[in-house]
C-alpha cells in the first residue's frame, strides 16, 4: 500500500464503481422530457383557441409551466419525477422553477431574507447568470455583424 | 515512557474500560431496515416535533445520551465527560445537547468517524484515572446533512451510484472503569489517508485507504489476524469502500472476506431502500454499534470485535475548491470477557 501513488489508486477506483445506464437514462429523460413538452404544447395550442396573440401565448405559457413545476415541488412529486427522469424533468422551464421554489422551502427557517430571499437561487442562480450572459455576447455578436446593414 | 503502547500505533489497556450503558435512537427510514428489532428508539416522525432538522437532530443526541446513561443505571450528575460531535458546522447538534447536559464536554469534529474517536479518547482518559464514567455520542440526521452538503430535499436530482444515505440516528456509549464488560481491550487510532479523491459522492472510496492503513497497523501491532475477529465492521465505507479495503487487504496477505463488513451495508436494504452504496453519517456506525453490535455481544454471538468508524473529513467550502478529500478511521478492539 505505501507504494500505491494518487494516480494508481484514481484508476483503480474507477473501476469499482458501477457506470450509469446511459441507455436506460437517456430513454427515461426522452419521455419525461417530451412529456413536459407535450403539455407544454396542449396548454400554447388551448391558449391559441381562446384567442390570444402569439406573444401572450408564450408568457402565458411559460407562466402556468412555472406554476405546475412549482406546484409539484411543493407538493412533494418533482423531486421523485427529477429521480425518475434525469435531465428530462431538469432542463425544462418546469425543472428550472423546481430548482428556485425547492430551494425556497428549505432555507424558510433561516428567515425569510437570509434564508428564503438569498438562498431562493443557489441552484438557479449560475443558470440566470450564465444564460443571460451569453444572451448577452450572442447579443452583441449579433450587433457586430448586422451593423451598417 | 509509554508503557500501554504497543508497536507503532496502538493503546492496550491494562484495566480494560468496560462498556455499561448503550443506546440507539434512528429515523423511521433506519426502523424499516433489517436491524429495526436492534434499536432502542425508531421515530415515526424524523422532525421529532421539532421546528428544524438540526433541532432534531439535537434533540435526537440528548435523548440517546440520557437513555445510555438510564441504560447504565447511572444519572447524568454521575458521568465526569462528555465527548460528543456530529456533521454540522460547528458541531452544533453536540453543543446544543452538551447545553441541555450540563456536564463536562469536550466537542470532536471527526466527521463519521466520531463514534470510535470518541471511544478511544474516553478509554484513554478513563485507563489514565481522569475519570471513572465517560459518556460518547454522536449523531447525524439525513435532511440536515442534505441541505449542508448537498441540495434541497425538494429538488429534483439524480444521485450517483456510489453516493451513501447519510443515517438519521444518534447513538451513546457508557464507559466506566468497572464493569462486567464488553471490554475496550486495544484501540488503533487512525491517521489521514488521501490519494487525491475529490468526488464527494463516492465517499466510501475516499476513505478505504485510511481504513486499510489501520487495520494493518492494528494487526501488525497487536499479532492479531482477521480470523481472531468474530467480526470486524467499519464505519460507513459502504458497497464500494468495503469492496476496496478486501481488495487492498487481499494484497497485504490479509483474508477479510469472511467476517469483515460494514455498517453502512447492515443498516439498510440498499435494494429495497434505494439507498445506492449504502449508508453513511456519523450515526451509521453509531446505531449499529451501539444496537446491532453490542447487543448481540451480550447475547455471546460475538465475543471480540473491531469496531472502526471512518471519516471523510472535508468541507463544503474544500470540495468546491477542488481539494481532495482526508480520510480516516480508528479502530476499537471490544471484547466480551477479559
Amino acid at each position: 500500500m505505501d507504494n500505491l501513488t494518487n494516480k494508481e489508486y484514481q484508476e483503480y477506483v474507477k473501476k469499482k464503481v458501477p457506470k450509469p445506464d446511459y441507455l436506460k437514462n437517456a430513454i427515461r429523460a426522452f419521455f419525461v422530457g417530451g412529456t413536459i413538452c407535450l403539455i407544454g404544447q396542449i396548454i400554447r395550442n388551448s391558449l391559441f383557441r381562446f384567442g390570444f396573440d402569439e406573444k401572450a401565448v408564450a408568457t402565458g405559457t411559460a407562466i402556468i409551466m412555472v406554476f405546475l413545476g412549482s406546484l409539484l415541488t411543493g407538493l412533494g412529486i418533482y423531486d421523485k419525477i427529477g429521480k425518475f427522469g434525469g435531465a428530462g424533468a431538469t432542463i425544462p422551464i418546469t425543472g428550472f422553477a423546481n430548482s428556485i421554489v425547492a430551494s425556497a422551502m428549505e432555507y424558510k427557517r433561516e428567515g425569510y431574507i437570509f434564508g428564503v430571499a438569498a438562498r431562493m437561487f443557489t441552484i438557479a442562480g449560475p443558470v440566470l447568470v450564465y444564460g443571460i450572459g451569453s444572451s448577452i455576447v450572442v447579443g452583441i455578436l449579433y450587433l457586430i455583424f448586422t451593423a451598417g446593414r | 515512557m509509554a508503557v500501554k503502547r504497543i508497536g507503532n500505533r496502538t493503546i492496550k489497556f491494562q484495566n480494560p474500560p468496560s462498556i455499561i450503558g448503550t443506546s440507539s435512537i434512528v429515523g423511521p427510514k433506519e426502523g424499516d431496515g433489517p436491524l429495526r428489532s436492534y434499536f432502542d428508539l425508531v421515530l415515526e416522525d424524523d422532525t421529532w416535533g421539532q421546528k428544524s432538522f438540526e433541532k432534531a437532530e439535537a434533540k435526537m443526541q440528548e435523548e440517546a445520551i440520557k437513555l445510555a446513561i438510564k441504560n447504565a443505571n447511572l444519572s447524568v450528575n454521575d458521568i465526569h465527560f462528555l465527548i460528543s460531535g456530529d456533521l454540522l458546522s460547528q458541531i452544533i447538534s453536540s453543543s446544543y445537547t452538551a447545553r441541555e447536559i450540563g456536564i463536562p464536554y469536550f466537542g470532536l469534529y471527526g466527521a463519521c468517524s466520531t463514534m470510535t474517536e470518541s471511544m478511544c479518547l474516553a478509554a484513554m482518559i478513563i485507563e489514565g484515572g481522569f475519570a471513572d464514567y465517560v459518556v460518547c455520542a454522536t449523531s447525524s440526521h439525513f435532511s440536515s446533512a442534505e441541505r449542508q452538503f448537498r441540495f434541497p430535499l425538494e429538488y429534483g436530482a439524480q444521485r450517483k451510484f456510489s453516493s451513501q444515505w447519510t443515517v438519521t440516528g444518534a447513538g451513546a456509549t457508557v464507559l466506566s472503569a468497572n464493569g462486567q464488560g464488553p471490554y475496550i481491550t486495544y484501540i488503533t487510532p487512525g491517521r489521514i489517508r488521501d490519494y487525491g479523491i475529490t468526488d464527494t459522492s463516492n465517499m466510501g472510496a475516499a476513505m478505504a485507504p485510511a481504513a486499510v492503513d489501520t487495520l494493518l497497523n492494528h494487526f501488525k501491532d497487536t499479532g492479531f489476524t482477521p480470523m481472531d475477529y468474530d467480526l470486524i465492521i467499519s464505519g460507513d465505507l459502504g458497497l464500494i469502500g468495503r469492496r476496496i479495503v478486501i481488495d487492498m487487504m487481499k494484497k497485504e496477505g490479509y483474508d477479510l472476506s469472511e467476517n469483515y463488513t460494514d455498517s453502512g451495508i447492515k443498516i439498510f436494504d440498499t435494494v429495497e431502500q434505494d439507498t445506492h452504496a449504502g449508508a453513511s453519517g456519523c450515526a451509521c456506525s453509531a446505531v449499529v454499534f451501539n444496537g446491532y453490535v453490542y447487543k448481540e455481544m451480550k447475547k455471546g454471538t460475538f465475543n471480540r470485535v473491531l469496531v472502526m468508524s471512518t471519516g471523510a473529513l472535508h468541507s463544503t467550502t474544500s470540495s468546491l475548491q477542488g481539494e481532495s478529500i482526508p480520510g480516516i478511521a480508528h479502530a476499537v478492539t471490544i471484547e466480551k470477557s477479559i
